[in-house]
């Protein structure tokens, strides 16, 4: 299985987090959508008309074996065919760290979805903090379970960051939850305490 | 479309009584008859029009289990199965068609007819004229893409089929699959097209016009007239090597002959065949021009060079945003007759207009006619994608 793959699996815990968002019948597209089982889910749970796009091969061929509709694409190269708010919601489940340039990905997220969920993994989170102050080593944990030479998660960022981006990027953050292994929580001082976050966000209008 | 590979592949997938579908027979239906002729894209009218076809699987009640399968440049009806049980080849695609297999003949009814202009049973330069009695030749009007498909369409009318499942096809028969359910959006659920274009590109039509010019420069073309006399082998011969190296790539060129020479290691110093790859393409030419009529070859490529989306209907764009159908799209990442920008370029006006799609741009060494072959992330998509379409439209 390639790491891309297997980073899908700790995107799987988040399921539950999304698909609650999620209203029945909505228009959605999942960019790195992995083996579409969200797709699959929501297709099935919410009668979502879905579309996944991914770049992975034998995830496509799990996808079309779900019944799920997906384009096999590099989301580096943009998504220009998809026009404006052609959809209820994008969303981007583990997604944007994998991506090289993030910022462009995530605008583009806002531009064809009314709406974005984006779910990351906060760098901020303490046990990573620790691994790399005191122990002086790249973190490795278990949503983060690769070793740096091999990671898919080629950019690293914090909920302040994301918060950062999305300001300089026009968009507009509805709502913010915080996870511990896909299990909403009610954490103060996330940046430290979460270690994933879920954002739903929109471009300013 | 071709080959070596193919066959090989064919014999070493074959195995009699499983997943094959056994003995098929094929038919003739004589349509377009007297007045009611076909009018062409060209403006001329052409009937009657005999057509081919092989049909395997049982058609349900409802008639709402139906397949098109399109064959590609110089194929046939003969889909899977046998002619005769000691027939040594199978059909074409008998790899993916057949009980169990991606189009599962236990499920679907499996329709497969030779194209227009084609020279395998189906009306084309080399059948009859009945205005003079003779071989039509050049009298043989240039037909289309969607002259084919209209064609088509009254073998799917003469079984009664409404609306088909799927139309499915790969290179000039991608072509047709991506035309049908644009020329008749409520007669196709889903369409699957592999490795074609919206329109050929300008190194396909390229090549193409380097094999017709062999066959026109052939002393024995007579300017087609050449039926019952000696057969412009020489410049058909030359026109499939052109072809056969259009559907391999450069690696899989390296890797199946290298440098290798047939007899030894020591050159010749002289003009025959040495290499390797120089014998493969002789073999296929020579057995190529037993089968192939050099005119139905002239008719053929120049219906894939008109093939144009854009041009017919404004944009490629305009042209999807007809369909209804939802889409399967392939392209192969070593294909250089129909690279992958160019289903891309299908796939993203689809997008944009909001039709239902599907793409994957796989990856493999085969270039164009991987289609053809064991290919298993092809045929679990291809399997995949018809098994929601018969959720959706037949169990639904």
């Amino acid at each position: 299985m390639s790491p891309r793959l297997a980073n899908h699996h700790s995107a799987a815990t988040l399921y539950d987090a999304i698909i609650d968002l999620i209203p029945a019948g909505a228009k959605v597209l999942d960019l790195g959508c992995g083996d579409g089982e969200l797709l699959r889910r929501l297709m099935e749970d919410r009668g979502v008309t879905g579309m996944g796009v991914e770049i992975d091969t034998d995830a496509i061929v799990r996808c079309v074996e779900a019944g799920v509709d997906v384009i096999q694409s590099d989301l580096d190269r943009g998504i220009a065919e998809f026009a404006d708010d052609s959809y209820d919601v994008v969303v981007l489940n583990m997604t944007l760290q994998v991506t090289r340039r993030s910022d462009l990905v995530l605008r583009e997220a806002m531009r064809v979805g009314r709406k974005a969920i984006v779910t990351i993994p906060n760098f901020g989170y303490w046990r990573l903090r620790q691994q790399l102050v005191f122990w002086g080593r790249m973190p490795v944990s278990r949503s983060l379970p690769y070793p740096w030479y091999e990671t898919p998660n080629i950019r690293v960022l914090t909920i302040k960051d994301f918060r950062r981006l999305a300001r300089k990027l026009n968009g507009v953050i509805e709502r913010e939850i915080y996870l511990r292994a896909g299990q909403p929580c009610n954490i103060v001082w996330p940046n430290f305490l979460a270690p994933e976050a879920l954002f739903v966000i929109r471009r300013e209008a | 479309m071709s080959g070596n590979a193919q066959s090989e592949q064919f014999e070493a997938d074959f195995t009699p009584g499983s997943g094959s579908v056994g003995i098929v027979t094929p038919q003739d239906l004589l349509c377009a008859q007297p007045p009611n002729r076909l009018k062409l894209s060209c403006g001329k009218e052409l009937g009657p029009i005999t057509v081919r076809y092989e049909t395997v699987g049982t058609l349900s009640p409802k008639k709402d289990n139906a397949i098109l399968v399109i064959h590609a440049l110089t194929g046939d009806a003969h889909v899977a199965g046998r002619h005769a049980p000691e027939d040594r080849k199978t059909g074409w695609w008998d790899i993916i068609v057949g009980p169990g297999k991606p189009l599962d003949t236990d499920r679907y009814f499996i329709i497969c007819s030779n194209c227009l202009g084609g020279c395998m049973g189906t009306t084309g330069p080399a059948s009859t004229n009945p205005s003079t009695g003779k071989p039509y030749a050049l009298e043989f009007p240039v037909v289309t893409v969607e002259d084919m498909v209209a064609v088509q369409r009254m073998v799917v009318d003469h079984l009664g089929i409404d609306r088909l499942l799927a139309v499915i096809g790969g290179s000039l028969a991608g072509m047709q699959a991506l035309a049908w359910p644009i020329l008749y959006p409520q007669r196709v659920a889903n369409a699957i097209v592999v490795a074609a274009a919206a329109r050929l590109s300008p190194q396909a039509i390229a090549w193409n016009a380097i094999g017709r010019n062999a066959i026109l420069s052939d002393p024995n073309w007579r300017n087609g007239d050449y039926y019952g006399q000696a057969l412009p082998a020489t410049g058909l011969a030359i026109a499939r090597m052109i072809g056969h190296i259009t559907y391999l790539s450069e690696v899989k060129m390296r890797q199946k002959f290298g440098r290798e020479l047939r007899n030894g290691d020591a050159f010749k110093y002289d003009f025959i065949s040495e290499f390797e790859v120089e014998s493969y393409l002789d073999y296929q030419a020579s057995r190529f021009v037993e089968r192939f009529d050099a005119n139905s070859y002239l008719y053929l490529t120049k219906a894939m060079d008109y093939f144009d989306l854009a041009a017919q209907y404004g944009s490629v764009r305009d042209a999807v945003a007809r369909a209804a159908a939802r889409f399967l799209v392939f392209s192969f990442t070593t294909d250089w007759l129909f690279p992958s920008w160019q289903s891309r370029e299908m796939v993203n006006a689809m997008i944009s207009t909001g039709r239902q799609v599907t793409y994957a741009n796989l990856p493999t060494d085969h270039g164009h006619d991987a289609f053809l072959l064991d290919f298993p992330e092809l045929h679990r998509i291809i399997r995949g994608f018809l098994s929601e379409a018969y959720r959706r439209e037949v169990k639904a």
